[in-house]
């Protein structure tokens, strides 16, 4: 009665997939062997599937997400931007022609120039110089291009000094001019108030903006996922000690903190080096959130079977931590930074537009942004706004790449 | 407990049910109930209470009961994957050694762990998604520094093939392959340190029948070919009557009767016993009688009723019952019972004949 549940897997039906062994194997040896090699046929071939799918079979779990995520189109599209944006921060001094600082009143405010690629049909990349006059009515200063004065521009030219990637000393730079000190006659995109170059400006802006959260960031994600990676694997008082502290730190209100902060570091310190330490400081109490999801992932997964064949086998606590566990938060801290690292972006622009983050003469966009900070600059000097588009160009590109990711990093939830 | 006696086993059979290998005696596990922000003990669950039984090396132990019975519990301290609160696990190593796994500690427990494997219950979580075949098979071997890198991987396919499968899924990960074939890894797993004991968790109550009946079938065959002990927890009766020599029933972390498998199905003497061998669905329509139903609910670990925990459920509850705790003795050689009445009582269990015709039948 209770044995005729296996009878289907003994009895020849054609329906039922062969069983692979018998209830008890038989005591000739031959037949025992021929009944292993059937046995494996029959279970191979319930697995086979066209050469596709072997693929995915020894596929490791990055490929899987990398396949995964190159689907994903837009996510691939913001993957791409971010990395040209990355590459102005590697190249901000050979991309810029003119230092950030150089003022002259002399240039202030002059709009965008006109870039001219041929000349008489020939290709010949050139600007016109611009005269100034001011307006008698509005005692503006005024620029107009000059036809007679044409300026030439060439590639790979030489301006001045600097350290490619910190160390190589050179001068060349994306454009030059022939004949002439460039800082006193390209304006690609204008200059602002003081008649400093927004195009070179933009791009040590750029530098500094993209680069400066990043510390931070790896601070908080750090902090977060060795904090809950405590919480979660070794749960009990530790979790109690570590879930307390971050409620406690979650209480703090960032903005007054923020400003308390600004206040508080010595003064000698260099604008730079002030916001930096602000930056840590936030990091030091912004890991909770990313602390939770890894202690809730860690939770969940201790408890895992696997966890515990790691362990009857003999398993270090090390190994099960960095072998089995940390692997499968991954995916979650990837998500994490793609979120971080805009919201670090966002944060240096916003604090700094409010004057709260980087002041000048530190450039950054926010900083960039705070020159347009009044109706003149939108009525009138409309190019002062430029910095805003990089800023939300690179927002989006973080957040289609952090959909991407986020898609990707469960390759099993195809 | 009685001799170590040879148990009559089917034809094809070649197994020696030998000495004892394991001894678990008085074991105890209580779970703290918390409460209030101090998190004050306020009460136990009694998950497992005073559990005895001993397992001989090559039978296969089953241990049945309802849900929350504590049977996962009771395997699981034995592993040590969780500490028992009180009581001796006596385990008989390779050497003759005898090692307590109760108060042993991590390094002395590292050793005893080669001889003590688990199957687990769940396929899918049982196999880290993020590893390959060749790493979760070699696993075992590798933290157990044996053999290098080429050695393990000829010792993981030899595993694969010794499952069914082949030895060039090695590079494959979890995710290509169905439940069954996934504990066929499993089962790869737990041999690969040639173990002795090997504590199968409801090994196949996640699966399909035909695939129960596969992996079944591959345990038992592992079982003739290495002398392997199984300690198998299960619920499913049908399953349990097929593959064990003998089975231990739990009632609410108690043993309640203990006796080789022919014995305890037909001739049950607990009415607890009785009314699961009733429970088992017979796929014959003209044996469809009245079952003896189970009245009430499972009683509560955490406060059990006074005297014999089944009472308030027992259909032959006396007063003797309900003021006095049984104890668990030998009615009959070799079947053990834990209940006043247990000697005069008539109980019904799973009719004879049936099962003899079943498995000539299946054997032939």
């Amino acid at each position: 009665m209770a044995d005729q549940e296996y009878k289907p897997s003994h009895s020849p039906d054609p329906t039922e997939p062969a069983d692979p062994d018998a209830a008890r194997p038989p005591a000739t040896p031959g037949t025992g062997a021929d009944r292993t090699s059937d046995a494996v046929e029959t279970v191979y071939d319930a697995s086979t599937g066209a050469a596709a799918e072997d693929r995915v079979a020894v596929a490791s779990q990055f490929q899987l997400m990398w396949w995964r995520f190159r689907r994903h189109r837009l996510a691939m599209f913001g993957g791409i931007v971010i990395l040209l944006f990355y590459s102005v921060v590697v190249f901000a001094d050979f991309l810029a022609y003119a230092s950030p600082q150089a003022s002259e009143a002399e240039r202030s405010l002059m709009p965008p120039q006109r870039v001219y690629l041929f000349d008489d049909g020939s290709f010949s990349p050139h600007v016109f110089g611009l005269d100034s006059r001011r307006n008698p009515q509005t005692f503006q200063r005024e620029y107009f291009a000059n036809p007679d004065d044409k300026i030439e521009l060439s590639f790979f030219a030489e301006g001045f000094e600097y350290n490619l990637f910190g160390f190589i000393p050179t001068n060349r730079h994306l454009i030059g001019t022939k004949d002439r000190e460039i800082g006193e006659s390209v304006f690609l995109l204008g200059t602002d108030v003081q008649g400093r170059d927004m195009w070179s400006r933009l791009m040590y802006a750029t530098r500094i903006s993209l680069t400066i959260g990043l510390v931070a960031v790896i601070v908080s994600i750090a902090l977060g996922v060795v904090m809950g990676g405590l919480s979660g694997f070794y749960g009990g008082w530790v979790d109690m000690v570590v879930q307390r502290m971050m409620e406690l730190l979650y209480s703090i209100p960032t903005i007054p903190l923020w400003m308390g902060l600004a206040a508080a570091v010595p003064d000698h310190w260099s604008i730079l080096r002030i916001y930096f330490a602000i930056t840590v400081i936030i990091a030091l109490i912004g890991w909770t959130e990313l602390a939770r999801v890894v202690r809730g992932r860690l939770l969940a997964l201790r408890e895992e079977d696997f966890v515990m064949a790691a362990n009857l086998a003999g398993a270090s606590q090390f190994r099960v931590i960095f072998v089995h566990l940390v692997p499968l938060v991954l995916s979650h801290i990837i998500a994490a930074v793609s979120l971080a690292l805009p919201a670090m972006i966002v944060a240096e622009t916003s604090l700094s537009f409010l004057g709260l983050g980087l002041r000048p003469p530190a450039v950054s966009w926010g900083v960039l942004l705070q020159g347009a900070q009044n109706i003149q600059a939108v009525a009138l000097t409309p190019w002062l706004l430029l910095p805003a588009i990089p800023v939300i160009v690179v927002i989006l590109a973080f957040s289609f790449l952090g959909d991407g990711l986020r898609d990707a990093a469960d390759p099993y939830g195809m | 407990m009685s001799a170590n006696q040879q148990i009559t086993t089917p034809p094809g059979d070649t197994r020696v049910i030998g000495d004892t290998i394991l001894e678990v005696n008085s074991l105890k596990k209580f779970f703290p109930i918390k409460k209030g922000f101090l998190r004050r003990e306020v009460g136990q669950v009694r998950a497992v209470d005073d559990v005895t039984f001993r397992v001989r090396s090559g039978e296969t132990l089953s241990l049945v009961g309802e849900s929350g019975c504590g049977k996962t519990t009771t395997s699981r301290c034995i592993l040590r994957a969780m500490k028992p609160s009180s009581g001796e696990m006596l385990f008989h190593q390779k050497d003759g050694r005898v090692i307590d796994l109760a108060k042993a500690n991590r390094s002395q427990l590292r050793p005893v762990r080669r001889e003590m494997q688990m199957i687990f219950q769940d396929p899918f979580s049982s196999l880290n998604p993020r590893m390959t075949l060749l790493d979760i098979i070699g696993e075992p071997l590798l933290v157990n520094g044996i053999g290098n890198r080429r050695e393990r991987e000829d010792r993981a396919a030899e595993l694969l093939k010794l499952v069914g499968l082949r030895p060039e899924f090695l590079s494959r990960f979890p995710h290509a392959f169905s439940g069954g074939q996934r504990q066929r890894v499993g089962i790869a797993r737990a041999l690969a340190l040639n173990p002795r004991l090997i504590v199968a968790d409801e090994p196949v109550s996640a699966l399909d029948v035909s695939v129960q009946a596969q992996i079944l079938n591959l345990l038992m065959r592992l079982q003739n070919e290495f002398g392997l002990t199984y300690l198998f927890v299960a619920h499913d009766l049908s399953v349990v009557k097929h593959i064990s020599d003998r089975v231990a029933v739990m009632y609410v972390g108690q043993l309640v009767e203990f006796a080789e498998t022919d014995a305890l199905f037909h001739h049950p003497k607990h009415p607890y016993t009785s009314s699961l061998m009733a429970a088992i669905p017979a796929p014959d329509p003209r044996k469809r009688g009245i079952r003896a139903r189970l009245k009430g609910e499972v009683a509560n670990p955490a406060a059990p009723p006074s005297g014999c925990y089944f009472h308030p459920r027992c259909p032959h509850a006396k007063d003797i019952c309900k003021q006095e705790s049984p104890i668990f003795e030998e009615v009959e050689p070799g079947h053990f019972v834990r209940c006043h009445r247990a000697r005069e009582l008539k109980l019904t269990g799973v009719p004879e004949l049936d099962n003899s015709g079943a498995v000539s039948a299946s054997d032939s």
